[in-house]
């Protein structure tokens, strides 16, 4: 019954999304307030249907009612409470209805939040969003329901793939999610400034915000999901150039580089059809993204054919999407004009540059992901595209990126002084030559990539921190002067520092691992030691256990340096039961500067095992630099300017003390 | 997809069900399921070489070469029973004396471009590896021509036409 009632509330959103989509424009174009501001209370009853309905699926794998299809196919009575319910999203059915639960969820924090937005400008955002809506809901209700039931109910479920059951993938997908469906109010904003043509720095007041969310959510969801391969999978490796992954980071990539020229229409008025454009494609490649790993187009090129239905449904939406939307653009965009006027060097010209530069970056990992399959579509031959191509293309486009995302700050709005941004580039580039110089000749450096890449990441950290110094009046400010500065700096300056000294970070953790991570491999009996870089790991015993759905098989590893124990690492190989699966689970343990890493093998018959250690330099920095780039959108997003409804003074209400 | 995939396939008799559940990773990387979770057999101690600066280079061409079972992975990082076998060719390889491009060369040969991680530049994939030099010149034309045409800071404004002057001087109510 519950499920029946999802199944009805996911209609009524679908109806409310029919409803928000045509009313609000009707009463736009007679100015009708009554007709537009129906935008607002569809948006809400949309998103209570979509949160119903999500419920209601919940509730399903709550209690493993398995007369529902899906539950049925992907979960199992004996699975822990935690994955029953990230079950929900770990299947097509269900993370389609995440999908769809986030999009109503953005719609209605607009119509809640976006009071200072301007009434015809909300309803057409809302209006755009609820097209977005129906395309989505069309989709789940005929071609992927997860309320179907089946009329003979198995007795138990057939279990979830014991890879995704652990917390860090749990997470994932939502946090992906937010940024992939977050990228749809871009996507909204910009197609509404194309019907109602206004687009000034208002315009790119109201969109920021939710580009920040989506941003933001969308760097923690990578971050994780690469986090996940690493500890999961059990050989050390972060990033693979895999498509499924490069579908996630073309967003990414065009998201960053709509977050940097939103700015410039905010503060300055120019760029905005280019921004425009941005933020149209920014979303569009979440659809290809989504199409790409839906349709399984991607993962083999056959598995298109077995279910074409679904494929050929959200190809359908892709260029309805896109197509309407670049179509407007083409239509309206010329009538746009920009109003700022920057000299050349200006840090509009650094930002325009940073905007070509990612978009470059991305067009690289666009062509080099789909071309294998073009090419076949077009003359049957078969190539693969992998690693090396994306770390000889790639990698060179976003150095240079992160060389301009350092000194972009030096440059002043509209009009730079050039000697001064050429002297204090010429200074951090003296520091960080010095800085690369010794760590090279302290660690042993020696290798071209890593050298280039150790100085470009010093480069821009040193850049940032001098540029932080020197806004809070540093080196001639008294330390007290200084830090009253920092404290007045705004937030958007702190999303800034922090966001590009984490870009530092990570690239500093991805260069370590690369350059200096050791790895040694060996059959080894308990007892018996192993040198791993300045360390010494030895198997001390191995044990078997039973954990709530898995057999598990466990290992104590001691790490000593120089003769005393720095900590004990715990690896593990599980085998799950219902699924017929095993999985491995690294023992990792984190220093401040690299993770002791160790993986348990085969037995060889003879009391010894297969192990592979590692010590990988950097990793955590990688994690730590991801986490303080998310974190920077989100203190960017609590600077007062952008603060949504910010202009309306909130009355405050004497509060009881509790 | 090997060994793995069979496993996969054994465990879920449903074709429908593996793929919605593979549908899923999304985002994640459906092909780290099929290559499963044995990783850590992709290497064996027994296949390795004792001198490490071989090693190393073995591991070099390793990267390089695809998997040919598995969804997009390198042999290095592959624990598939064919990723295996032909790392031992790569090593056989090594051991007759050729060089890191004869070894690639060689297991090319027999197994076509598809094999190399890295594609070879032919006359299908000029495009590919012109991309990137593409897309910068060609950004960097649009990004010059609009620096060059936009209005500068300080620029005269463009002249107002004859009957642009007449509608200010009605507005402003002079007599014309």
């Amino acid at each position: 019954m519950i499920v029946e009632l999802g199944h009805f509330a996911l209609c009524l959103a679908l109806i409310a999304s029919l409803v928000q989509a045509t009313v609000p424009l009707w009463g736009t174009a007679t100015g009708s307030p009554a007709a537009m501001k129906t935008a607002d209370t569809a948006a809400q009853i949309q998103f209570f249907g979509t949160a119903a309905a999500f419920a209601a699926l919940t509730w399903a794998f709550v209690v493993s009612d398995f007369s529902v299809m899906t539950v049925a196919a992907n979960s199992h009575s004996s699975k822990p409470m935690i994955y029953k319910i990230s079950g929900v999203w770990a299947n097509h059915e269900g993370s389609m209805l995440l999908w769809v639960l986030m999009l109503s969820l953005f719609g209605v924090l607009i119509s809640v939040f976006g009071g200072v937005i301007p009434v015809v400008m909300r309803a057409t955002v809302l209006a755009v969003q609820a097209m977005i809506g129906i395309g989505f809901y069309l989709f789940i209700l005929l071609t992927s329901n997860p309320f179907e039931r089946l009329a003979n109910a198995p007795i138990d479920g057939q279990g979830m793939n014991p890879l995704l059951q652990d917390p860090g993938v749990a997470f994932h997908p939502p946090l992906l999610y937010l940024g992939y469906v977050g990228f749809s109010t871009a996507f909204s904003f910009a197609v509404a400034a194309l019907i109602t043509g206004r687009v000034d720095p208002a315009w790119a007041r109201w969109m920021r915000p939710w580009v920040l969310l989506a941003w933001s959510g969308l760097t923690a969801g990578i971050a994780l999901g690469s986090w996940w391969a690493y500890y999961e999978l059990g050989w050390g490796g972060f990033w693979f150039w895999d498509p499924v992954e490069n579908a996630s980071f073309m967003p990414w990539l065009i998201g960053t580089a709509l977050l940097h020229s939103a700015i410039v229409v905010e503060k300055r008025n120019a760029l905005l059809k280019w921004t425009i454009l941005l933020a149209i494609l920014t979303f569009s490649l979440s659809l290809i993204g989504t199409f790409l790993v839906r349709s399984g187009i991607l993962t083999s090129v056959h598995a298109f054919a077995t279910d074409p239905e679904r494929g050929v449904f959200i190809l359908l939406l892709l260029c309805i999407a896109i197509g309407g939307a670049l179509t407007l653009y083409a239509w309206r965009a010329p009538r746009l004009f920009d109003g700022g006027v920057f000299a050349t060097y200006s840090r509009e010209t650094g930002l325009l540059l940073n905007n070509l530069l990612l978009a470059a970056a991305c067009g690289v990992v666009f062509v080099g992901t789909l071309y294998p399959l073009f090419l076949e579509l077009w003359n049957g031959s078969k190539i693969s595209v992998g690693a090396p191509y994306f770390n000889k293309t790639f990698l060179p486009i976003f150095g240079v990126t992160m060389l301009i995302a350092g000194i972009g700050p030096f440059m002043a709005w509209k009009r730079a002084n050039r000697q001064d941004v050429i002297r204090r580039t010429a200074l951090t580039t003296g520091i960080s030559v010095v800085l690369t110089a010794s760590l090279a000749l302290w660690f042993g450096l020696a290798d071209m990539v890593g050298l280039l890449g150790a100085f470009i990441a010093t480069f821009l950290a040193t850049a940032t921190l001098l540029d932080f110094g020197r806004r809070i009046g540093l080196p001639q400010a008294s330390p007290l002067v200084a830090l009253r500065r920092a404290i007045g700096l705004p937030a958007s300056a702190y999303g800034l520092y922090l966001g590009h000294t984490g870009l530092a970070i990570a690239a500093a953790g991805v260069i370590a691992v690369s350059v200096w991570s050791t790895e040694v491999i060996q059959t080894t009996a308990p007892g018996q030691p192993v040198a791993v870089g300045p360390y010494e790991f030895t198997l001390r015993d191995v044990r078997s256990g039973n954990g709530p759905n898995f057999q598990t098989t466990f290992a104590s590893v001691d790490v000593t340096r120089e003769g005393t124990l720095v900590t004990t690492l715990k690896p593990e190989r599980r085998f799950y039961p219902v699924e017929r699966q095993p999985t491995t689970e690294a023992g990792i343990v984190t220093l401040w500067h690299g993770d002791l890493y160790a993986v348990l093998g085969d037995a060889n018959g003879a009391g010894g095992y297969v192990t592979r250690y590692y010590y990988n330099p950097g990793v955590p920095w990688m994690w730590a630099g991801a986490l303080l780039i998310t974190l920077s959108a989100l203190i960017s997003l609590v600077d007062r300017r952008l603060r949504i409804g910010a202009p309306a003074p909130r009355k405050l209400a004497a509060q009881p003390a509790e | 997809m090997g060994l793995n995939q069979d496993i996969e396939v054994r465990a879920r008799p449903d074709r429908r069900s593996t793929k919605t559940a593979r549908a899923f990773y999304g985002l994640l990387a459906a092909t780290f399921v099929a290559l499963s979770t044995t990783g850590a057999r992709a290497l064996d101690p027994g296949e390795m070489f004792d001198d490490p600066s071989k090693e190393a280079r073995a591991r070099e061409i390793g990267r390089e070469l695809r998997c040919l079972v598995c969804q997009n992975q390198s042999i290095f990082d592959s624990n598939a029973g064919l990723a295996k076998d032909l790392r031992i060719v790569v090593r056989e390889r090594m051991e007759a004396g050729d060089s890191n491009e004869d070894v690639l060369e060689y297991v090319r040969s027999r197994f076509g471009d598809y094999v190399l991680l890295e594609p070879p530049v032919s006359g299908q994939t000029y495009l590919l590896w012109l991309a990137p030099a593409g897309f910068i010149a060609l950004g960097g034309l649009l990004m010059l021509t609009y620096l060059k045409n936009r209005r500068k800071p300080g620029a005269p404004l463009p002249e107002m036409t004859q009957a642009e002057h007449e509608e200010a001087r009605r507005l402003l109510g002079e007599e014309t």
